[in-house]
């Protein structure tokens, strides 16, 4: 019986049992440290605030996956059955009570610090002068509305749209406010703040730019609003992020930040194409 | 109520010929292996569907087999749900909960069978006729649905102008989801009934096993989950062929050549809710069991007493009970309330308090014992690994501002993955490597078993720790390819070495099945106490006979009554009496 325990608590067994816990730290920690595979860089102030919060997670379980997976490899390479006495114990109360006190004040020290950029993101209201700019998302394509020359947004309704004719929206074609620029790809200015207004034709899509830190489920029949300053200019891979259909993953567009000028730019080339 | 008021009572002799006693049994024992089976049929076939759509994930040019050529996006995402569908339903809940709950829970508990029987035995061929309903999809027209295993509506509600495989395809995976909450509410109704009226003499609730504590408040969370997620099933059914519009808003448009749909006055958030108020405890279903396994194979192999019992069974009631308070973080992004959002996120932080009580009671288990490392036990010591690994990963999850860039991506799929999917079937095997000598009467193969561990475990880790790093960088779930999104063609490399590592990981699988099948006629007899383990069911023959116990059980004592000092033997098996262990008293 003895020798079938022993061989039950085999050395080889518990020693390559550690091992690859030891291997998995390691691995992990330095991919992690040494940011092999890091998150794009943020270009907002709220998404800078978001990324704080996410370093801050990952050092707290950072440590605390450290310890628990080396715990484990040592427990199990030091207490292999080699014929030892076990140390009988049914538990501790103290101990019982100091983790879970522990780990209580710890998590929720940890979501109450979150709450400052969530609040960002859908608490503080956008300041009066926001770019508004209207997401009509369907499957597969995005279209972004500016309000055009006259800085009215056309009425619209679903009626009235039609895709081939370039109407994705449903402007009314009779309206005196009918010169909406509507574009495939989100334009803004740098530094300035956009507010979207979010609709879908169909089903639930889903806003989401790796660089904005953002992502935001588009639900038909509800108009979501979401707001953002980008601080970078740039072109960045707008992505639908909600299961759409057979074509979600071609449903991706360009959100482009650029500069004042060239925003203005855009907006009269459009508005010429509009005209003809 | 009184766990004194009911002795077993014995069964009649056992049923004769095959019909009634292998395929239409009401033994608990014939169902819960046939549970078990329908599991590993299930998750034969969750698996090979993952092989291929980890193929097309890898290699998006190439002609897989059985597709005419290229996989096209529509059938990668029928893929992509089927796999989801099957694995949380059909094996996550199945082997777990009806399986290993119903075999061991009226044994551990002392008891000659569920309190229904020809009510467990529907509840299962009611399981068993929903597979078939889900698989059936496939070989419809269109094929099957692809809209995820959680099925959002409008896209699942509105039939086949939503996409290929929503028409009858999706009817038939409502249809069955719809059957397996009917059958799994009713098994719920039978674990309770059970574990309350049925407990032998002196078997107190603090003296059940942790594995009936398992799966006794999975049980609870089943009655409450599986009711929500069945009336939703039916709301959406006649969304779809009656066209109401529970969840169906006014206006939607397809098509500039086609009119808006007749739909109106409805809400997609419904679903979702409903979907979720179901969705979260039944990660909790998967789990729970596999903790309650895990807690009583540590013990057993440690040669200790479990850490902390008490602690244990208060945390796992306090797991299910804040389960049902947490479903609205899946829906952080959905457009609910972002005040709702910061509560959800504090109760399901809350969650991880309950989580951490019982890991630290795993590692005090460990500590301090006498390792023994059959493959049970290294299945149990990996869950472990697993547990702490996947939750850690669903902190940053909770808070709604982390979730944000996360939400959606590969880092959740690597999470849930990890905790509920891998960590869950580790308590899968570990349960079969540990009661397989029980149940058949012969041992698994250890050299076979030790080296299928070796590989799952690396394996689970190189398949899923690299999905955390890609959907850190923006990597999202149920795309097709990555030919719309360049920066997504960057982690090609990563791709080709995470479908790799699947193959050889599920290539690994062949061993168990092997060594399973292998042992059911070759394995070493077993005896009835192989493990020297101290609850009820080594306490009678391998296999049991009709009826479980040759004579009416009697409890003394707790479960885990390992190396306690002043005994000669290092185990007092729960149904030893005073007097027995006075002569073996020292």
């Amino acid at each position: 019986m003895r020798s079938r325990e022993t061989e039950q608590g085999s050395g080889a067994t518990a020693g390559f049992l550690s091992l690859l816990l030891v291997i998995l730290v390691v691995a992990t920690v330095y991919i992690f440290a040494a940011r092999i595979w890091p998150m794009p860089p943020s270009i907002t102030r709220v998404g800078d605030w978001i990324d704080s919060q996410y370093r801050l997670t990952l050092w707290i379980t950072g440590i605390i996956f450290v310890m628990a997976q080396l715990g484990l490899a040592w427990m199990v390479f030091r207490y292999r059955d080699h014929g030892q006495k076990v140390r009988f114990v049914r538990g501790s109360h103290v101990l019982e009570v100091i983790w879970t006190t522990a780990t209580l004040v710890l998590f929720m020290a940890l979501g109450a610090m979150a709450v400052h950029a969530w609040s960002q993101v859908h608490f503080v209201a956008p300041a009066p002068g926001a770019l508004q700019i209207d997401v009509m998302a369907e499957q597969f394509t995005w279209n972004f509305r500016y309000a055009g020359p006259d800085g009215k947004f056309a009425p619209a309704e679903p009626k009235n749209y039609n895709d081939s004719l370039g109407n994705p929206f449903g402007i009314d074609p009779d309206s005196k406010d009918k010169d909406d620029i509507v574009s495939p790809i989100l334009v803004v200015p740098v530094d300035q703040e956009v507010e979207l207004r979010m609709e879908s034709k169909d089903v639930i899509h889903d806003f989401y730019v790796r660089e904005l830190r953002i992502k935001q489920d588009i639900v038909p029949g509800m108009i979501i609003p979401i707001h953002f300053t980008p601080r970078v200019i740039g072109r960045y891979e707008l992505m639908c992020a909600q299961l759409c259909g057979m074509g979600h993953n071609r449903m991706h567009s360009y959100l482009e930040v650029v500069s004042e000028t060239d925003f203005q730019k855009w907006l009269k080339q459009q508005e010429a194409e509009n005209q003809q | 109520m009184s766990a004194h008021a009911h002795p077993v009572t014995h069964h009649a002799g056992a049923p004769h010929g095959f019909i009634r006693r292998y395929i239409f049994s009401t033994d608990h024992k014939v169902i819960g292996v046939q549970y078990w089976f329908l599991a590993l049929a299930a998750v034969t076939v969750g698996m090979v569907l993952s092989w291929l759509f980890r193929a097309h994930l890898a290699w998006p040019n190439l002609a897989i087999p059985g597709f005419n050529g290229v996989m096209r996006p529509e059938q990668y995402l029928a893929l992509v749900t089927m796999h989801g569908t099957i694995m949380v339903f059909f094996v996550l809940t199945v082997a777990p909960q009806s399986g290993f709950g119903n075999y061991f829970l009226p044994i551990q508990i002392g008891a000659d069978d569920m309190a229904f029987p020809t009510l467990n035995m529907i509840s299962f061929w009611v399981t068993f006729v929903a597979f078939f309903v889900l698989i059936a999809a496939f070989f419809t027209t269109a094929g099957a649905p692809i809209g995820g295993w959680t099925s959002y509506p409008p896209l699942s509600a509105v039939g086949s102008i939503a996409g290929p495989g929503q028409g009858t395809g999706e009817t038939l995976w409502v249809v069955s989801i719809a059957l397996f909450c009917l059958a799994s509410l009713l098994t719920a109704l039978n674990f309770i009934s059970t574990t309350i009226e049925m407990r032998a003499q002196g078997m107190s609730l603090m003296r059940m096993p942790l594995s009936v504590w398992g799966w006794f408040v999975t049980a609870v969370l089943g009655l409450l989950a599986f009711g929500v997620l069945l009336a939703a099933c039916i709301l959406l059914l006649l969304d779809r062929l009656a066209l109401t519009s529970f969840f169906v808003p006014a206006g939607l448009v397809f098509s500039d050549t086609q009119p808006a749909l007749a739909h109106a006055g409805g809400s997609p958030l419904l679903w979702e809710h409903l979907f979720w108020f179901f969705g979260h405890p039944e990660v909790y279903i998967a789990i729970l069991p596999a903790m309650g396994i895990t807690s009583h194979v540590l013990s057993n192999f440690s040669r200790k007493p479990i850490f902390g019992y008490k602690a244990m069974a208060y945390s796992l009631c306090a797991i299910g009970f804040l389960s049902f308070c947490v479903w609205g973080h899946h829906m952080f992004v959905s457009g609910m309330s972002p005040y709702s959002a910061l509560a959800f996120s504090f109760l399901t932080l809350a969650i991880g308090v309950p989580s951490a009580i019982k890991t630290f009671n795993w590692l005090g288990t460990l500590w301090g014992g006498k390792i023994q490392f059959t493959t049970a036990m290294l299945f149990a010591i990996g869950f472990v690994s697993l547990f702490v690994t996947g939750g850690l990963s669903g902190l940053f999850l909770a808070q709604p501002s982390v979730d944000l860039p996360l939400h959606d991506t590969l880092f959740v799929i690597a999470h849930f993955h990890i905790v509920m999917g891998v960590a869950a079937i580790f308590g899968i095997f570990a349960g079969t490597y540990y009661w397989f000598p029980k149940i058949f009467g012969r041992k698994m193969n250890e050299k076979l078993g030790k080296t299928h561990f070796w590989i799952t475990f690396a394996g689970a880790y190189l398949i899923f720790m690299p999905m955390h790093w890609m959907g850190i960088m923006g990597a999202l779930r149920r795309y097709a390819d990555a030919s719309a999104a360049p920066y997504l063609q960057h982690m090609a490399p990563m791709e080709h070495f995470v479908t790799i590592c699947a193959f050889i990981t599920g290539a690994g699988q062949l061993l168990f099945y092997f060594n399973f099948f292998w042992s059911l006629r070759r394995g070493e007899k077993a005896g009835i106490n192989p493990w020297h383990g101290t609850s009820l069911e080594w306490s009678i023959p391998s296999p049991p006979p009709h009826g479980n116990f040759l004579e009416v059980p009697r409890v003394y004592r707790g479960p885990y009554e390992y190396g306690v000092p002043g005994y000669e033997q290092d185990y007092l098996p729960q149904n030893l009496t005073p007097e027995q262990i006075a002569k073996a008293g020292s």
